[in-house]
């Protein structure tokens, strides 16, 4: 139970880490400077989810470690997060249809697992489920702006949909630690979870009149530290100082 | 006489009437608020000054932004995304703080990406490395705290309030930095390097950050009649030395100044001759990285325009569909 505990916050927080570490890199190049500000602040709030969980995590290995060393000493292919989290950036189209995806799935996460029997557990998934609802606000409020305004902007989303679309299967992936964590009242259940994405994420893509795609490749590979090129760019420069400097503190 | 070559918008002189009562009431202490009657000069000058400094901290995003991914643990990383988002905030609340001087923050910014307004010349040095961003926090936030306690007493009301809470949020973000320096100048002999490098690439361009010497300030005299400033350059800079050369010292750090010292007489810090040629190269766009700044600048206000205008036609959308169904 302990290893498995272990091995799903490290999902969780690697999840969350790699996508605050994108959105950070908006810093200062926004499109406006309010959204300069939500940016960050999304991204602030996702690196510090990440922080509990690694801390979680960190508390239940043998012997125990920081969250440190779990975010800055890890290699691409013992990190654990769905490949759609470590995606380049990309333009304000791509990574907000990116973070709604991602809002929708962490607000039914975070929502059942509040319930969940691990105290420690319910209590961050409290925490960050309050968040997660400003998160999706905007996220949701912006992808209908884009959809329903320009021609530019349709376009982009539309190309941002295409490109994204077949990576949000694997959100809802399991494995066997997760599922004996489920049958145990720890972990939510992830099909539940897929269920209400879909009713809630299909008929607001129709809203906004776009277009699912109709094939493409499905990723997967995330939980077994299979990764896209990208992550290990993300983690050279994520994790320079602290391979630079063993040992040091900062 | 206070109007003595001052001229109005259209070239007009100002009434010296209302003039002497303008300045009385400054000198009464009291606030200038936006419906006020004020001389032109007096607009001018802080539009200059208030949207020089909202430039400044949008433009300052960038040589600590730098280092956000690169934060070497989580906590770091937290702290400096906050600091940069409160840097970004402060932008905001100035170019606030001057639309109420009849401008909008679109001219605003088509001055600065156009380069006909400035922003403070400290954010055209690089940070290549993480102290930098200690060295910042430190000396350059230090600096900026000199010169803006000051101006939460300001005449121009908008001003000085949105200067309140500003001094707050620097005095945090000096403290955050001066901890960084302190990490690192205990720690390994590496990191001691590193956060003396720092120190030695931020002094000069942070006492440069006071602006020219007094007798070299264009601007001074007026603007401390009209209390929009409240101390001269020279004696910001002083107290900023005598202030921050101990903390140095505490660190174990070197100033980069063979010429400084405890003068006993005076009770303050001697110091060496800043390099104004270099101070006025950086000003003039020849520092090490102003074209780099301005082209992220201009690289976000190009690539964002798509948004922004996504953003206006569907408001206007949503306004007429809402006028259609009433």
């Amino acid at each position: 139970m302990q290893k498995d505990l272990s091995q799903y916050t490290l999902r969780l927080a690697d999840s969350a880490l790699t996508m605050g570490q994108r959105l950070a890199e908006w810093c200062g190049h926004g499109p406006y400077l309010e959204e300069d500000v939500a940016l960050t602040n999304v991204s602030l709030d996702l690196i510090g989810h990440a922080h509990m969980f690694y801390q979680m995590a960190g508390a239940m290995q043998e012997p125990a470690v920081t969250a440190d060393d779990l975010a800055f000493l890890r290699d691409a292919h013992e990190y654990r997060n769905p490949l759609i989290t470590e995606l380049p950036r990309g333009d304000f189209a791509y990574t907000t249809l990116k973070q709604y995806f991602i809002d929708v799935f962490n607000l039914y996460l975070y929502q059942a697992m509040a319930t969940s029997t691990h105290e420690e557990l319910a209590a961050v998934a409290k925490k960050a489920g309050m968040e997660v609802k400003y998160h999706l606000a905007r996220s949701e409020a912006w992808c209908e702006r884009l959809s329903l305004s320009t021609d530019e902007a349709k376009a982009r989303i539309q190309q941002a949909l295409d490109d994204l679309w077949f990576y949000t299967p694997e959100l809802f992936e399991t494995d066997a630690a997760m599922q004996r964590l489920t049958a145990a009242g720890v972990a939510p259940d992830y099909a539940t979870i897929q269920q209400q994405w879909q009713q809630r994420v299909e008929p607001f893509m129709a809203l906004c009149g776009l277009t699912l795609p109709q094939a493409g490749w499905v990723a997967t590979g995330g939980l077994q530290g299979e990764h896209t090129e990208h992550l290990g760019f993300m983690l050279a420069e994520m994790q320079f100082l602290p391979r630079a400097y063993p040992g040091c503190e900062w | 006489m206070y109007s003595q070559g001052l001229t109005d918008a259209k070239g007009q002189a100002e009434p010296e009437e209302l003039m002497a009562e303008f300045q009385a009431k400054i000198d009464r202490e009291e606030k200038i608020e936006p419906r006020d009657w004020m001389p032109e000069a007096y607009r001018k000058t802080l539009i200059r000054q208030m949207s020089q400094h909202a430039h400044s901290e949008i433009v300052g995003q960038l040589p600590e932004g730098n280092w956000i991914t690169r934060a070497p643990t989580l906590k770091r990383k937290m702290i400096l995304l906050a600091k940069v988002q409160d840097e970004a905030g402060h932008g905001l609340y100035i170019y606030s703080a001057t639309e109420t001087l009849g401008v909008t923050r679109d001219q605003l910014t088509d001055e600065l990406l156009t380069g006909k307004a400035k922003y403070s010349s400290i954010f055209n040095y690089p940070t290549p490395s993480w102290a930098d961003i200690g060295a910042i926090g430190w000396l350059v936030d230090g600096a900026a705290i000199m010169n803006q306690v000051p101006l939460c007493r300001a005449s121009y009301g908008p001003y000085a309030r949105s200067m309140i809470r500003i001094c707050k949020e620097e005095s945090f973000h000096q403290r955050q930095g001066y901890e960084i320096m302190t990490v690192l100048a205990r720690g390994s002999q590496a990191q001691k390097d590193m956060a003396q490098r720092a120190l030695n690439r931020f002094w000069w361009p942070a006492l440069m950050m006071f602006g020219p010497s007094d007798k070299d300030s264009t601007h001074s005299a007026q603007s401390m009649q009209w209390k929009i400033k409240r101390f001269t350059n020279d004696d910001l800079r002083q107290k900023f030395i005598d202030a921050t050369v101990p903390q140095a010292e505490h660190l174990g750090l070197t100033v980069p100044d063979p010429d400084l010292q405890w003068n006993e007489t005076t009770g303050h810090y001697d110091h060496g001759e800043i390099d104004w040629h270099e101070f006025m190269q950086v000003i003039k766009g020849n520092g090490p990285c102003n074209k780099e700044r301005m082209q992220a600048r201009i690289n976000a206000h190009e690539a964002g325009a798509w948004v922004r205008e996504a953003a206006q036609v569907f408001q206007q959308n949503q306004a007429k569909s809402n006028s259609e169904a009433a």
